[in-house]
């Protein structure tokens, strides 16, 4: 039968009035007294079309708070790393021996928690059977890796008291990891089709940079003496500040693809992320040369990391449960025109 | 054994060829690494014009892959009804590799006022039901009036409490199933090599290599591969690789009964699929429209493509889905970037603070 698919475009809606299943994208203000200051750009009010309201791309089966913890606990290993064998270079001891037991502790922590969310953890190891470029997760694997070698190996030299000349090659080992280890979780979110991460990808690894910055300096400002400290509190307060700039870009400049970082638990977790972070860095730079500033600080520049990561996390779970988030951009992007490929529709 | 590759295109070794991330790739078996004389890509053509909604398919593979039970939610061994259509499966996941989308769609008919006869009795009679007297002004009303009148309840709505004579319903009927992209995210990204690109050019996991990290989950822009919670690993559509290795066509494709789901070399099948949409149009159904069949889109080409009578999102599918690893090499250029910006703040920090 022919009868009803004959007419050109035809005007044909879902027939019930089930589930959501045309509706407008959903143009909400924010409830209240909130301030205007990270207000999203929204988008027109728009309508679109989706089976029944369900989901197109499926949930990241990424359990919380394996993986964001493992963001965190990877970006202030990495980050203490660096700070330790730059400090070490510049004979402050204790700066550099708790640089370096940040780092051990954090790349064992993350192993853990990396192995415990696999759906198999007895088969971790086939994480190493094969080296692929194309998958962020396996350079990461062969990141971490020697990484938490050299720094578990580094801190344990360092505390048995043997070898000081390993001890500090392992310190230079784990920096040079450092780094990577905390930006490649950005491309490890973002090389996905959960829309909000993907969107974001030219930003998350600046943001976990950053915020690896924040925890490592602020882990290290609560251990080591004032006098020791200054480094730690300035790259703390370094990195509080570009994760707060490059946030900002995320939570600002997608369209409805930033929506999820305002909306529901993700868009509180943002923002408790936002005010601690930004109270931590304000109370380093006033008070972080007293003893009682420098834990207080350091605790709100870790707790504020910390509280990132789970906000960044959450966000694009959400941005994959509702379908507005992957049929309205690539809807735009269609109509832009400016793609360099194809339709995947032939008419 | 055949040597199976577990590389993905970015990872061709030296070997020249372009595309490796993006774009149409002539041959992907021989770019996974296999030796010229491997067999023809295979996939599949659904028809979605001819889809009957029997399911067929879907019962095929489960019993073919003794694929478990489970409900619209993927919650397994739960019997539950969606509660929005015909379409009690829902979605695909670990365990449905094949699920036929139901959608009931109406829309509103423009009709000259006043009628004879009722409108749509014009219409040639497929369902062999003599129309009520027509000519008759009250026809309408007597046809509601007659519970035996089964067309008369059909254009009933009777949430409205509305004739539906001035409404149309269709119903669109589409067997959703694994693309086998040309460009798959859920291969590129696999870190332990446990998705391959078969001899066929499909994509298959090894269940003994998959540890369930679930990147592939994330990754793949059409929401097909899913992990079997109390199993730890993913499952997806093998277009039976089993069947196939041993010359047969895959379950799903054996069992449609009107050849909506079609098996066979992609190249042979994209010119059928051209055919039939030209035929289509032909015929005056202008709404008729290739899924996927474009080497040139967001993926390279789908191995399994689909001619639909709708937008792509009214089935459920992304109406632009792009392979996420087509930005990968930008993504390692700004952890780049950010890494080394870490390292600079670390030593502007030390060298800008006093020695004690």
């Amino acid at each position: 039968m022919t009868g009803g698919i004959t007419s050109p475009g035809a005007g044909w809606r879902q027939a019930d009035s089930g589930p959501a299943t045309q509706r407008k994208s959903g143009k909400r203000r924010k409830r209240g007294g909130g301030r205007n200051r990270g207000e999203v750009a929204m988008v027109d009010d728009v309508e679109f079309t989706s089976y029944y309201g369900r989901q197109i791309v499926k949930t990241p089966v990424w359990k919380s708070p394996d993986v964001p913890l493992y963001l965190f606990l990877g970006g202030a290993a990495g980050s203490s790393s660096i700070l330790a064998a730059v400090a070490d270079f510049t004979d402050r001891p204790k700066l550099t021996r708790v640089g370096r037991m940040t780092a051990a502790i954090g790349s064992l922590l993350s192993v853990v928690a990396l192995v415990h969310d696999l759906g198999r953890p007895e088969r971790f190891l086939h994480m190493l059977r094969v080296f692929k470029l194309t998958s962020p997760l396996s350079v990461g694997t062969y990141i971490l890796s020697p990484f938490s070698a050299a720094a578990g190996a580094t801190a344990a030299v360092e505390l048995l008291g043997w070898f000081p000349r390993l001890e500090r090659f392992g310190g230079i080992v784990s920096a040079i990891f450092g780094g990577p280890l905390a930006t490649y979780t950005g491309v490890l979110l973002a090389n996905t089709a959960v829309p909000s991460w993907h969107a974001a990808y030219k930003q998350l690894p600046f943001v976990f940079g950053g915020s690896a910055m924040a925890a490592g300096g602020g882990i290290s400002m609560i251990f080591v003496p004032v006098d020791e400290a200054g480094p730690a509190r300035k790259m703390a307060i370094t990195g509080a500040a570009i994760e707060l700039a490059v946030m900002h870009k995320v939570e600002t400049d997608h369209g409805i693809l930033s929506e999820p970082f305002h909306e529901g638990r993700p868009g509180k977790l943002m923002q408790a992320a936002k005010t601690t972070t930004a109270a931590g860095a304000g109370l380093a730079a006033i008070a972080g040369r007293t003893r009682v500033g420098a834990i207080a600080s350091g605790t709100l520049l870790a707790a504020g990391s910390l509280l990132t990561r789970f906000g960044v996390f959450e966000a694009g779970i959400a941005s994959t449960k509702d379908p507005k988030y992957v049929v309205l951009p690539q809807r735009e992007r269609l109509a832009a025109g400016t793609n360099e490929h194809a339709s995947t529709v032939t008419r | 054994m055949t040597s199976v590759s577990s590389a993905s295109p970015g990872l061709g070794g030296l070997r020249d060829v372009k595309n490796r991330l993006f774009g149409p790739l002539p041959d992907v078996a021989e770019e996974a690494g296999y030796e010229p004389d491997h067999p023809k890509r295979v996939g599949f053509f659904t028809d979605t014009s001819v889809c009957i909604g029997c399911k067929a398919c879907e019962v095929a593979c489960k019993e073919w892959n003794t694929l478990p039970m489970d409900d619209s939610h993927g919650e397994r061994d739960a019997l539950g009804l969606s509660g929005m259509s015909y379409d009690n499966t829902g979605q695909l996941g670990a365990n449905s590799w094949r699920h036929v989308a139901f959608i009931e769609q109406s829309r509103a008919v423009d009709l000259p006022m006043p009628t004879f006869g009722r409108p749509g009795d014009d219409r040639p009679h497929e369902h062999g039901i003599p129309a009520p007297d027509s000519g008759d002004l009250d026809s309408t009303a007597k046809a509601q009036a007659s519970v035996l009148n089964i067309e008369a309840l059909s254009e009933f709505d009777p949430q409205t409490g509305q004739t539906g004579a001035d409404k149309q319903i269709r119903w669109l009927m589409s067997s959703d199933v694994c693309k086998h992209c040309t460009h798959a995210g859920c291969l590129d990204v696999c870190p332990t090599g446990a998705l391959f690109r078969s001899e066929f050019g499909t994509v298959v996991v090894q269940q003994d290599i998959c540890n369930g990290c679930g990147y592939c989950v994330a990754a793949c822009p059409y929401g097909v591969i899913d992990q079997r919670k109390d199993d730890g690993r993913v499952f997806k559509c093998t277009m039976c690789y089993d069947r196939l290795t041993d010359g047969l066509q895959p379950a799903c494709a054996t069992a449609c009964p009107t050849q909506s789901i079609q098996f066979g070399d992609l190249d042979e099948l994209q010119e059928r699929a051209d055919a039939r949409l030209a035929t289509l149009k032909s015929q005056g159904v202008e709404t008729a429209r290739l899924y996927g069949r474009d080497e040139n889109d967001g993926v390279g080409g789908d191995g399994a493509f689909f001619l639909l009578l709708d937008e792509p999102e009214v089935y459920g599918l992304p109406p632009d889905p792009i392979v996420t690893t087509r930005d990968l090499p930008a993504m390692w250029k700004a952890a780049g970037t950010a890494a080394a910006m870490m390292i600079g703040v670390a030593v502007s920090a030390v060298l800008g603070s006093r020695r004690r």
